[in-house]
């Protein structure tokens, strides 16, 4: 026994704990105890690794590393208490990007002790070779991961315009960024050179930033567990470079499962994968933009209120608009009440609604919603049509008609919510503007569908008030 | 119509004898004259649907005679008019009928006589949005149901198996042939009572439809070609002779066979043969939808319940939807009634046809004394409504069988790759790609587990612990040379960021997660 085969031991409950981990998120009675196989698992790694790391070696090496965790530590505790709801998206994008950003740095200084210093290594010469390609590897991984999430997360922010950069080319560029690594990677291999490598970083970092500019808003959830699935790939590279099992095993996972959401993501839009990436929806000019919609009607919110005090069901159908105007408290207000007057009141999430993977049911859980009314799409589109009032919040492309019935739809064949087949529609909405795909929404227009205009927290906040100026109503409209 | 009054709809007897449909009912005419329209009802118009006139009354319609009714504005019918009701609408009227446009070219060149718009209600044209006004479907939704309520009518037994003190009875074995509109009624219909139901269907896209109302699909192994336009084609002689077999099998087997083949503008495929009604047991009942089309059975005759020599009752209806009159004509009205909405966009009770819509253009066959049949073709919208009619092979497809292929030959490159890497890579690279491989395979499978509201927090999750990354930055710090080291210093601190971030922050979501 010696402090690397403990220290391998430990690697290998530590990934056990993380499989662990991520298995007890399946569901939400078992989640919490997920988080703690995670947390002793990234526990165990770091404890053996420290071990590993100051045992027999210079005493510097040691403060720097505590200096080091102790500030990391400081500023991730921090962030994460302080952080809104509505604003994990842009979190997990700033996150991904230091995944990115420290597999870059891993990856050089590999090529720092080992290359540039020929003779005080143990590779024997075919290894060494290997070694080359995956300093390559590593480093370009990390790269993209790192510039791409960067732009996440200036998109997701607001700092930056969410529309999508429309170079003249752009999968040409794409194209030929990925043949120039090719050819660098097999040049490096041959013969390892600073400026090769530095060519390298330069045009995977120029990569990442071109590729996420080209994506519009709307494919954000995509780019994002994109960016998870990469800064993965991204730890399994510096696993593979450092002789680490507990980093590709990691690596793997996390990559694995960002690519198993981007693909469930891209399901729910009906878009496959490769034209997500190559960007750009939300240009194409809407198939009939000038086309005669008709009228929309308007409701205040005194009607809302009494259309659902009489309402014996009503489905809400969340957005990111509702996540933006912070709606999610008065929205959970307004459900107690209703459900307290004896309404049945459901929520119905798209997969793709708000900017990340699931985003709704957080902002809905941080409201004190319960979740077992929460529905996913698919268990709750056959029940819409018995509903008495749909609240539409913030979500615009996810409900649009047209996904379903018109072909010359940006849209078409995309799943959504079928609101429009419920008895009344109530549309909050700040303006009659189109959704992030620019496409216009006859949902708007039907019959049984009424706009109320306005900041969706204000008038959500002024329906409730009119609610309780009310009586319960005993008569149900409905069958 | 540029007329500031609302316009009138009338609502007509039907004249064909043991007719009994009306093309309004009470509630329908409610809604007509929500639109915006004063409404007339002939005289007894609905008396054989079981409304009297005086519920026409309280619906606000005003009853009066033939006259009125076909002289109104609009005039809703079930059926083609006569030579007389054509001469007795004005002039700038506009008719709704099932007017069979592509079977009548003679009602046709008598409409277009008149200075009159005719609108055909059985050529809705079959896509998603006109759904809401496809007679067609209403009529044989009703039939379907209906051909099994016949059947049962005919055969002496109970439909569901039971266990009874006076012994066991075995459930009734019923074949729905065609699963379009009237197929999936009787397959609904005939489960709902208990039968074990089997379907056929040229299309084999319809499977799912047949399971999900309690039937069972019996696939005919030959090559298929998707329908165009929502309605079925003509069969392959591949297929048909494997249908046949299936039949044969089938009527030895069942009690009860009900037929809905019909495909548009040819007369019906035999899919029954004598032999085949031969084979059956004594007291089985056969329900052939298709018999005013020349019959899908062997023997059959339309409007009449023939008993064959081996005690086989062959009924051949054709007049289904009739013998429900309440309820068709509530659909065939309600039909109606999403015709004139979209025909009534004011909702100011006045007509305006748009014929750069393909719904009305399709069903104007005459307008202003010009013919207007038949329309351009429409394809249809995704998937098919079900449709009532069976398609089939011409040409084999081409494309389907090239995704599998290319799906195999993407794995198999990779799978190569793999292989080839593997067997020329030096100790510890295999090592590694097991530990990848097999990580990317539990990774697949545990994440596909996650409950959809958990995928943010499971993204921060696996945001954070791929803040494992540290190892390799820490790992680094040992290092001597002062460059790297502090370089891992700084990878150090980043990772560190996101693992402990990261679990905060998930600890910090799933805390808010609570049941109700």
């Amino acid at each position: 026994m010696n402090t690397t085969s403990v220290a391998d031991a430990a690697y290998i409950v530590a990934a056990l704990l993380f499989i662990l981990s991520l298995a007890g998120l399946s569901r939400h009675e078992t989640s919490r105890q997920g988080l703690v196989y995670g947390a002793s698992g990234m526990f165990a790694a770091l404890a053996a690794t420290i071990g590993l790391a100051t045992w027999h070696r210079p005493a510097a090496s040691a403060v720097v590393l505590a200096i080091a965790v102790a500030v990391g530590a400081a500023i991730g505790l921090r962030r994460a208490k302080a952080v809104e709801m509505t604003s994990m998206p842009e979190l997990i994008a700033i996150l991904h990007s230091f995944v990115g950003l420290a597999s870059v740095l891993v990856g050089w200084n590999s090529y720092d002790t080992v290359e540039r210093r020929p003779g005080q290594h143990e590779f024997i010469e075919s290894l060494l070779r290997i070694h080359h390609a995956e300093v390559v590897i590593g480093v370009f991984i990390g790269a993209v991961t790192f510039t791409g999430s960067v732009v996440a997360f200036l998109k997701l922010s607001a700092r930056m315009k969410s529309r999508p950069l429309a170079l003249p080319g752009k999968n040409l560029i794409n194209i030929a960024a990925l043949a120039a690594f090719l050819c660098l990677t097999i040049a490096f291999v041959v013969t390892p050179s600073p400026a090769l490598l530095i060519a390298v970083t330069v045009i995977a970092l120029a990569l990442g930033l071109h590729l996420v500019a080209s994506i519009g808003g709307g494919d954000m959830p995509v780019v994002v567990s994109m960016l998870n699935s990469y800064s993965g790939w991204a730890a399994a590279a510096s696993g593979f470079l450092l002789d680490n099992d507990l980093l590709i095993i990691t690596g793997a996972l996390v990559g694995s499962s960002g690519a198993y959401l981007s693909y469930i993501m891209c399901k729910a839009m009906n878009r496959s994968f490769v034209s997500v990436i190559a960007g750009g929806f939300g240009l194409a000019p809407a198939a009939e933009d000038d086309a005669d919609h008709g009228d929309h009607r308007e409701i205040d919110s005194a009607d809302a209120a009494e259309l659902l005090n009489n309402a014996s069901s009503v489905v809400i159908t969340p957005g990111y608009g509702m996540a933006v105007a912070q709606a999610q408290y008065p929205v959970a207000e307004l459900t107690r009440e209703l459900r307290e007057r004896g309404v049945d009141v459901r929520f119905g999430i798209h997969p793709v609604a708000g900017r990340l993977p699931g985003h709704m049911n957080v902002l809905l859980a941080e409201a004190k919603v319960p979740y077992d009314i929460v529905f996913e799409m698919d268990e709750i589109n056959d029940d819409l049509v018995d509903a008495d009032v749909v609240l539409v919040i913030g979500a615009n492309d996810t409900v649009n008609p047209a996904a379903a019935e018109d072909t010359g739809s940006p849209l078409a064949g995309m799943p959504v919510l079928r609101v429009w087949e419920a008895r009344n529609v109530i549309v909050f909405k700040r303006s009659m503007a189109s959704g992030y795909a620019g496409v216009q929404n006859p949902l708007f227009y039907r019959e049984n569908s009424q706009m109320l205009f306005g900041d969706a927290k204000q008038r959500v906040e002024d329906i409730l008030a009119a609610l309780t100026a009310h009586p319960a109503s005993r008569q149900r409209i409905g069958v | 119509m540029t007329q500031v009054r609302s316009a009138c709809i009338g609502i007509v007897r039907e004249s064909a004898e043991g007719e009994t449909l009306v093309s309004a009912t009470p509630t329908t005419v409610r809604q007509l004259i929500g639109l915006g329209y004063d409404v007339v009802v002939e005289h007894h118009a609905g008396a054989a649907a079981g409304f009297t006139d005086l519920a026409y009354e309280q619906a606000g319609a005003q009853v009066s005679d033939l006259k009125a009714a076909w002289g109104a504005d609009i005039v809703l019918a079930v059926h083609p008019p006569t030579a007389e009701n054509i001469d007795m609408l004005t002039d700038g009227a506009t008719l709704v009928a099932l007017l069979g446009p592509g079977r009548d070219a003679q009602l046709l060149d008598a409409l277009a006589a008149r200075p009159i718009t005719a609108l055909a209600v059985d050529a809705v044209p079959r896509i998603s949005r006109a759904q809401s006004l496809d007679v067609l479907s209403s009529m044989a939704n009703v039939a379907g149901y209906r051909a099994v309520i016949e059947a049962a009518h005919a055969f002496g037994h109970f439909f569901n198996g039971q266990v009874t003190a006076a012994g066991k009875i075995l459930p009734t074995k019923v074949l729905v042939a065609g699963a379009g509109v009237a197929g999936l009624a009787a397959i609904a219909a005939a489960s709902g009572m208990g039968a074990i139901v089997r379907a056929t269907d040229p299309r084999p896209e319809v499977a799912e439809q047949v399971r999900s109302l309690g039937g069972e699909y019996l696939a005919v192994d030959a090559e298929q070609q998707a329908s165009t336009d929502g309605y079925a084609k003509q069969t392959s002689g591949d297929y048909d002779r494997r249908a046949a077999m299936i039949y044969s099998e089938q009527a030895a087997d069942v009690d009860i066979i009900i037929t809905t083949a019909l495909i548009p503008g040819r007369p019906a495929p035999k899919l029954v043969t004598a032999q085949d009604v031969a084979r059956m047991k004594p007291g089985s009942v056969i329900v052939d939808l298709a018999a005013a089309q020349g019959g899908n059975v062997d023997g059959s005759q339309p409007g009449q319940t023939v008993v064959t020599d081996n005690g086989v009752t062959i009924i051949g209806y054709t007049d289904l939807a009739s013998r429900m009159p309440a309820q068709a004509s509530q659909l065939y009205g309600t039909n109606l009634v999403n015709l004139m909405k979209l025909l009534t966009p004011g909702k100011d009770g006045r007509v305006v046809l748009d014929l750069d819509d393909v719904v009305q253009r399709g069903i104007t066959v005459v307008r202003a004394g010009e013919k207007l049949w038949p329309p351009p073709p429409v394809p249809v919208s995704a998937a098919p409504a079900p449709a009532q009619r069976r398609p089939a092979a011409t040409q084999p497809e081409k494309q389907r069988p090239s995704s599998p292929a290319r799906r195999f030959t993407l794995a198999g490159v990779g799978i190569t790759a793999l292989f080839l890497v593997n067997v020329f890579a030096p100790e510890p690279l295999p090592r590694h790609f097991t530990v990848l491989m097999l990580a990317v395979v539990i990774g697949y499978y545990v994440i596909g587990k996650v409950h959809h509201a958990l995928h943010t927090p499971l993204m921060s999750v696996t945001n954070a612990i791929s803040g494992v990354i540290v190892v390799g930055a820490m790992l680094q710090i040992g290092s001597a040379d002062t460059t790297v080291r502090v370089i891992a210093g700084i990878a150090t601190l980043l990772a560190s960021i996101n693992a402990f971030g990261g679990f905060a922050v998930t600890g910090r979501m799933l805390s808010m997660f609570q049941k109700g």
